[in-house]
């Protein structure tokens, strides 16, 4: 049987290592980014000097061969789903049994006037980097559209070349449209601490080419005209699907499919980025444009492929970044706001950078989510408690055995079980002990590596 | 109902949009002709050529070869003030100093350290807290670039310099008085010793500076980090006090020069007849180190290993892993995180552990058979010691559950082959009553020794070539102290660095940042703990790690190696 996998990503190469694990297929993936897969996700560290190309590939060069995984920096221009074949730009074709579409997504641009000047751009790869490095050589003054989690990025890496950078926000406060209002200040605090010229509720109107047709300026929809030479435009992603326009494969924003990962098409598959779930579980979003959802999808399709059947089960949400130099994680279900019948628990730190949101249910006290700024929980620790649906009492008691943190930081586990005490004064946490907790860090029911 | 269900949906999909960062506007609609153009320039092997970094470059030289920050005068000022001291050691080198060496130690010492300080000062000054990695892949001294070549061969040379040609360094020989670099170092030898000094004191003083100066940037620039701060702070108390005041004073008082938290392997010199004759000759407190040294290797280092993972060495007392951490900070990228170098330096390290083994066994022996009555251990106690360890050694190699599970059976039976081996020959010695070991005069294996190992590789190659190969080199590949602390922490100990749950995104900064070249995201990204010899418990991995991903700890032994991935085996949690 030959697999062929378009996309070598996290999504592609993660079905590619575990379709070689659960069978003896022949497995191509095509891939006309680079021919190696890099981590996404490390482009930042590129620019900044933190790391190398070399350095952000997971695996060395001869694993690929040695695990029997073919590798073809291509270009696919056309699936041609009838005769199970792939057409690639250099005019030749490859023939497939199943097909796994991994293709990503591509960096959104809303017809802006002047957003196709040569240093207007995304991030999203590559090319992208090396576009970045010429655009930003020796300029004055940056822009940077988009509060989110790219358009921070984005901030940093111009931040680490000196360049003075003004971020537009339309949205009130930084990303919050995820964040709750108060995580949301603390970055923002975090972003005008490192001088960054921050402009909330701002939106880009048009941007302004000198006679060269090189960037001059952008104007905003205020009238504020801010001289650049660079726009970096970071407003959001979608998949990357152009190229199946004819192949008969049912898309929408996305490409779509059912529970098993499978598209309208027999043995055409979708995973990561580009797709779009038909029936997503409860409370999860059809598209979730994430790093570990398209390790999760690609585990999935190759035991679809090679075994049985199998049903893509995401479990708890969780999520983390780096904001300059704040770290966030989240667990389970923190929203912007809350919703009916929510309530929250927030602790944050005298020093403004660290925080600690449990989000409940007000009836039971059951609690949904974990939201964390400048500390560190442990990830299957809360994934067993939100699994469980424990109440707030058990997770304060037990908040110790959450603690990530490096050894001998201090503990902040206090602070939030004071607000406790002080919102319920007659229900007061008494605190485990460490020692008490142990097996909940330690002893849990796991598969010990062979 | 229907209407319910469809409110309920839109519920979901509203809530559900908000986690993820898809924004949309209003009213611009996405534009058609958005898919970007195909990308076909084909980028076959990347190369990141920053242009930048070449136009603003005053970075040549810089250790922190971070541009982010704009040098100002006063950090130019104080690299001038190093560049005086480092000028004046040269001229006190071609003999300006012989006269009057006192001005010119207190002064040049005085820049390196005053000019050190001000400069990791302003380095970090005005920036908030945080990982200060901008830049390292690009400057030239960070990079392999020709700075770092020409640093690299310098430090290089002084090393062959001070092992071989002593003498050069302005050393008195047969009594004569000191001259040139080491004649500068007289007046604190004299000081603490009340006895000139000599390269190995000259050299001391240096390596406690570097760590100190060194550390203290460390320190300054991890300063929102309490585990590094701690951690240096403790190697910069080691150093000054335990490497190099103590042994200074004791010999002012007459006792042997002893470092008490050397020890051997690393201290191969331990068993050697003149150190032993040392101890023996000094009463009481010769008898306590003797018996602390033995201790140390015996019982102190395997029950804080088996706690606390060779960190509590490697990274917290070491002077060797001192100076990897101080002064080769800055080269740590530079570690090669490959399959095959991971092989390589399984081989060698363990190599290195059994010729320190047997050369030892040899020393000792021949020691004992001329002195059959000068020791409260004979010959036969030896055998007898020696007898018990490789039987052990024999033992854990073929019955402990772990070994034999995660132990290759062909490097296994090589162990056992040659623990049988070197047991033979002792034996066999013993029992003929031959005056060596190994056929071989136990003093060409030891002047072989310390050579190689001694001198070759942990001087000359372990810090020459810190800015090519990175700050570990001998660490990793080379000290048998390393190896024996390895071994325990792999089979025997409760340390592992905890990844936590599927959060890693495979960025590959900690792999990239580990000095000891441990490829730690290849773990991490798979859900599992890191159980590996090699590590040194620094602790740089958890802190570059931009997720949260990974912490060091100590906690049940039988637990350490989980995977961390959900029971039904489908995605990792
Ligand atoms: C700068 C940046 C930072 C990010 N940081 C994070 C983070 O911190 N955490 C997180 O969870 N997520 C992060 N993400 C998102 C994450 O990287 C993506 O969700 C993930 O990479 C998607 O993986 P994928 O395998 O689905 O697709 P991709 O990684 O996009 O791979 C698809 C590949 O297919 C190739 N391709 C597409 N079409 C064709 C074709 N027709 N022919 C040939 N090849 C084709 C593309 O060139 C690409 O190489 C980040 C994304 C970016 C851009
Ligand atoms: S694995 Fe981490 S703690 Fe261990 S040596 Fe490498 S960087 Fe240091
Ligand atoms: S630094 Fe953290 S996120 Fe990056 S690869 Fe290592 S463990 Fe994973």
């Amino acid at each position: 049987m030959h697999i062929v996998i378009i996309g070598n990503g996290i999504s592609g190469i993660t079905a590619a290592r575990y379709i070689r694990k659960l069978s003896d297929s022949q497995i191509t993936v095509i891939s006309a980014e680079t021919k190696y897969f890099y981590s996404r996700t490390a482009l930042m560290y590129i620019y900044m000097g933190h790391m190398t190309y070399e350095n952000t590939k997971p695996y060395e060069n001869w694993f690929w061969e040695k695990n029997r995984i073919d590798l073809l920096q291509e270009y696919v221009t056309q699936v041609d789903t009838e005769n199970k074949k792939v057409h690639l730009q250099n005019g030749k074709n490859i023939a497939y049994d199943k097909l796994i579409l991994a293709t990503g997504s591509a960096s959104n641009k809303f017809g802006w006037k002047g957003q196709d000047l040569p240093q207007v751009q995304g991030l999203y790869n590559m090319q992208d980097l090396v576009k970045m490095e010429k655009n930003t050589n020796n300029i004055q003054h940056a822009v940077v559209v988009g509060g989110g989690l790219i358009g921070i990025e984005m901030v940093e890496m111009l931040q680490s070349r000196r360049i003075p950078t003004t971020l537009l926000v339309r949205e009130k406060s930084f990303w919050d449209i995820v964040l709750p209002p108060e995580e949301s200040e603390i970055i923002n605090r975090q972003i005008r601490k490192h001088h960054v010229d921050l402009q909330l509720e701002t939106e880009l109107d048009e941007i302004l080419a000198d006679e060269g047709g090189n960037v001059r300026a952008v104007t905003t929809k205020d009238g504020k005209e801010i001289p650049c030479q660079f726009v970096g435009l970071t407003v959001g992603v979608h998949p990357n699907i152009g190229f199946l326009k004819d192949s008969g494969i049912e898309t929408q924003k996305g490409i779509l499919v059912d529970e098993y990962l499978q598209t309208n098409v027999p043995d055409v598959y979708a995973i990561g980025d580009c797709a779009q779930l038909r029936n997503p579980p409860a409370g999860r979003r059809p598209i979730e444009a994430v790093w570990y959802i398209g390790r999760m999808q690609g585990k999935t399709v190759a035991h679809t492929i090679c075994k049985q059947k199998t049903l893509y089960q995401p479990r708890i949400w969780f999520n983390s970044a780096k904001f300059m130099d704040i770290e966030y994680q989240t667990y389970g279900t923190v929203l912007n706001s809350l919703r009916e019948g929510e309530a929250q628990l927030y602790w944050e730190h005298t020093d403004g950078e660290k925080c600690i949101k449990i989000v409940y249910e007000k009836d039971k006290q059951k609690v949904i989510g974990f939201n964390l700024l400048g500390i560190r929980f442990r990830h299957h620790v809360c994934e067993e408690w939100l699994h469980e649906g424990r109440n707030l009492q058990y997770v304060l008691q037990h908040l110790r055995a959450a603690n990530f943190d490096p050894e001998i930081y201090d503990q902040h586990e206090d602070g939030i079980i004071a607000v406790y005490n002080q919102q319920f004064p007659n229900k007061q946490i008494e605190v485990k002990s460490k020692k008490s907790l142990w097996n909940m860090i330690f002893k849990r029911k796991v598969q010990v590596q062979n | 109902m229907f209407q319910d269900l469809v409110l309920e949906f839109e519920r979901q999909e509203r809530e559900a949009e908000r986690f993820f960062d898809l924004v949309e506007s209003p009213n611009a609609k996405l534009s058609q002709n958005t898919n970007i153009t195909p990308n076909t320039t084909k980028m076959s092997e990347f190369n990141f050529n920053p242009d930048f970094y070449k136009t603003k470059g005053d970075i040549s030289m810089a250790i922190t070869s971070d541009v982010s920050h704009k040098r100002g005068i006063l950090q130019k000022l104080s690299l001038a003030v190093v560049g005086i001291g480092l000028l004046l050691m040269m001229v006190a080198a071609f003999g300006a100093a012989n006269t009057n060496p006192t001005p010119f130690l207190w002064a040049s010492m005085g820049c390196l350290i005053l000019g050190g300080v001000v400069y990791t000062l302003q380095a970090y000054k005005d920036r908030p807290a945080g990982i200060k990695n901008n830049g390292v892949m690009f400057g030239q001294m960070t990079s392999r670039g020709a700075s770092a070549w020409v640093f690299g061969i310098v430090i290089t040379g002084l090393y062959v310099l001070l092992y071989w040609y002593p003498t050069l360094l302005g050393l008195g020989k047969d009594g004569a008085a000191n001259t040139g670099l080491i004649r500068m170092f007289d007046p604190l030898s004299q000081f603490l010793k009340g006895a000139p000094a000599s390269e190995w004191f000259m050299y001391g003083t240096l390596y406690t500076i570097a760590i100190l100066v060194m550390g203290f940037k460390f320190i300054w620039k991890y300063r929102h980090n309490k585990y590094q701060v701690l951690r240096t702070i403790s190697v910069m108390f080691f150093q000054l006090g335990f490497a190099f005041l103590l042994p200074e004073l004791l010999q002012a008082l007459k006792y042997p020069y002893y470092d008490f938290k050397n020890m051997w392997p690393l201290n191969y010199y331990f068993f050697y007849d003149w150190n032993i004759n040392g101890f023996l000759s000094s009463g009481n407190v010769g008898l306590f180190m003797l018996i602390f040294g033995v201790a140390m290797i015996f019982v102190i280092s395997p029950v804080l290993t088996y706690f606390y993972g060779k960190r509590w060495y490697c990274s917290w007392v070491c002077g060797c892993g001192g100076l990897a951490e101080t002064a080769g900070d800055p080269y740590r990228h530079l570690s090669d995180k490959s399959l095959g170098a991971w092989k390589i330096e399984r081989w060698m390290i363990h190599s290195v552990l059994v010729f320190v083994t047997v050369m030892t066994i040899a020393v000792l022996y021949s020691f004992l058979n001329q002195n059959p009555e000068g020791f409260f251990v004979t010959k036969g106690m030896m055998v007898g010691i020696v007898t018990v360890i490789l039987l052990f050694v024999v033992g854990v190699a073929l019955m402990n559950k772990e070994v034999v599970r995660e132990v290759k059976p062909q490097i296994r039976y090589l162990t056992v082959g040659i623990a049988a081996a070197i047991l033979a020959f002792t034996l066999f010695a013993y029992s003929f009553g031959s005056s060596n070991v190994f056929f071989m005069d136990s003093y060409t294996l030891r002047s072989w020794y310390g050579f190689l190992i001694g001198a070759a590789f942990s001087g000359v190659v372990g810090v020459g070539f810190y800015p090519i190969m990175g700050s570990r080199v001998w660490c990793r590949f080379g000290c048998p102290m390393a190896a024996v602390l390895g071994l325990q922490q792999r089979f025997f100990s409760r340390f592992r660095i905890t990844t936590n749950g599927g959060q890693c995104i495979s960025c590959g900064n900690c792999s990239t940042y580990c000095e000891m070249g441990i490829d730690v995201r290849a773990y991490a990204q798979k859900g599992q703990n890191i159980v590996r010899a090699s590590c040194v418990g620094c602790g740089i991995c958890a802190a570059v790690c931009p997720r949260g991903v990974l912490k060091l700890e100590n906690g049940p032994k039988e637990e350490r190696k989980v995977i961390h991935i959900r029971r039904d085996d489908v995605g990792i949690l």
